[in-house]
């Protein structure tokens, strides 16, 4: 600034200080109503209200709008060519992880218990596990995924799902868009698109690592859907039915993604 | 005499501001998922040096049972990073911008003369553009950092629509860790780049939110200021 070169042609100087102000004040301005916006967006988001316990629960409502919409954008990728990656049995988990046996903890009456099933004729199938022993078996090894974050390879031998409505003639049903499952207590349920259940990996399984399945893993039949999260692979089925709208399920209603889909 | 110089354009400027809210609550919202299950630890000959996290580091930030909360919120945000990412590097392309960010044959060399500068072990720092070497390649890997982000991200969230994503990165579990280790990447690079940001000053400051630089053209030129 003391520069005489400077003193002597001031009006060239002016023009480049106050273009320089002027952008500066129109960026700052602009930077902290857009930052002092954003802070706002934010706090509205985090304090914006719990959706009303319905089909799902426990989620902000617009974070449970953006799960819906991803939902249905992820869906597109979703093919049954996309199998879920195998293992030899060898290298099947020994101890195999269990988290919860929320809808399974009470003593299971093995001589009773019955496989229901829903058909939309009104019609309750009421099927025997030998029934079910009696289909093709499918075995599985794969790498179980938990919401949590772990994951475990595991064996599970049963009948595909695709297999057991072939069975049982339920074309019919698989037209609707979603299958419910709940446990005979009704305190687990779960429920999944049909193309889910539907995928060639999907068992109703009855054997883990070639013995029936422990009380504590869901005896005596449970889901494996290696498509899913393991929140959805409901065990000790007790009710199947199918619906074209979501059936209710009991970690959507805790603030999880619906879809859970992998 | 004082001039004008034109630093960063608006498209950078605007993602640069944009991007750190976000990876903000990206990075939130993975510890709230992490927590889940936190099994990661840096452990040399059977000495744990690091736990990811300690219990005091969780209860501070309010982190444990919240999983449902943080995918929730980790769903929705990683459109935003994803959409800004894509804006930028299109940008970038586009524009030319990347001849001024890309490590060039020479940025390598170059850089440790920048490191050597910057500790004030050798006096003078090579010559430079917009961004001297160093900083080429530190921003050059973070843009690469938060594609791998992205990538390791969808192998994670859909590790069987995806599965070549997954098998590219090393499998379900090792896509995990990479995740994770670029999430500690970004907090190491911010708390350099503040420390950076605050020696170069406020001239090199103000470029990221007017744009230009303001350049005494009397002086000669000082050079490798900027940061």
């Amino acid at each position: 600034m003391n520069n005489p070169e400077e003193d002597k042609k001031p009006k060239a100087e002016v023009p480049v200080q106050k273009q320089i102000n002027r952008r500066n004040f129109i960026s700052f301005t602009t930077f902290t109503v857009l930052g002092v916006a954003a802070y706002g967006g934010w706090r509205k988001l985090y304090t914006s209200p719990i959706e009303t316990l319905g089909i799902t629960g426990e989620a902000h409502k617009p974070l449970r709008r953006a799960l819906n919409k991803s939902e249905l954008f992820f869906r597109n990728f979703f093919s049954n060519n996309h199998l879920v990656k195998t293992y030899p049995k060898s290298m099947a988990a020994k101890v195999v992880r269990k988290n919860t046996s929320i809808g399974a903890d009470s003593r299971l009456d093995a001589a009773n218990w019955r496989l229901k099933v829903k058909k939309l004729s009104g019609e309750v199938l009421s099927i025997s596990i030998d029934e079910i022993k009696a289909l093709t078996k499918t075995d599985l090894v794969f790498d179980f995924k938990c919401v949590e974050g772990w994951d475990q390879i595991q064996h599970w031998g049963g009948v595909r799902f695709v297999d057991f409505i072939e069975h049982f003639g339920l074309h019919p049903e698989t037209k609707l868009d979603y299958v419910g499952m709940e446990t005979p207590d009704k305190g687990y349920y779960v429920g999944l698109d049909m193309a889910s259940a539907m995928h060639p990996q999907t068992l109703l399984a009855y054997e883990m690592n070639d013995q029936p399945i422990p009380v504590p893993h869901g005896a005596p039949l449970r889901l494996i859907i290696p498509v899913k999260y393991g929140i959805k692979n409901l065990k000790r089925i007790g009710t199947i039915s199918f619906s074209n709208r979501r059936p209710h399920d009991y970690w959507a209603e805790q603030g999880y993604d619906y879809y859970s889909g992998l | 005499m004082k001039t004008i110089k034109e630093k960063h354009s608006l498209v950078m400027r605007w993602t640069h501001w944009v991007n750190f809210p976000i990876l903000t609550v990206m990075i939130w919202s993975g510890m709230l998922i992490y927590w889940a299950n936190d099994e990661y630890k840096i452990t040399i000959f059977g000495h744990t040096y690091v736990r990811f996290f300690p219990d005091w580091y969780y209860n501070l930030l309010h982190i444990p049972a919240r999983l449902a909360e943080g995918m929730a919120f980790h769903f929705l945000f990683m459109w935003f990073f994803t959409l800004n990412g894509i804006f930028y590097v299109a940008y970038t392309i586009i524009s030319g911008a990347w001849r001024e960010l890309v490590p060039q044959k020479k940025s390598w060399k170059e850089a440790w003369f920048v490191l050597l500068h910057d500790l004030h072990i050798r006096k003078m720092a090579p010559p430079q553009n917009k961004y001297n070497a160093a900083q080429r390649i530190a921003y050059t890997a973070i843009i690469v950092m938060g594609i791998g982000s992205v990538i390791t991200g969808l192998a994670i969230y859909k590790p069987v629509q995806f599965y070549y994503l997954t098998w590219l990165c090393g499998g379900y579990h090792f896509a995990r860790i990479i995740h994770f280790a670029l999430t500690l990447g970004y907090v190491f690079f911010f708390l350099i780049h503040i420390v950076q940001v605050i020696i170069a000053g406020w001239n090199n400051f103000r470029s990221v939110i007017s744009g230009f630089e303001v350049v005494n053209t009397d002086t000669p030129k000082k050079l490798a200021k900027d940061e």
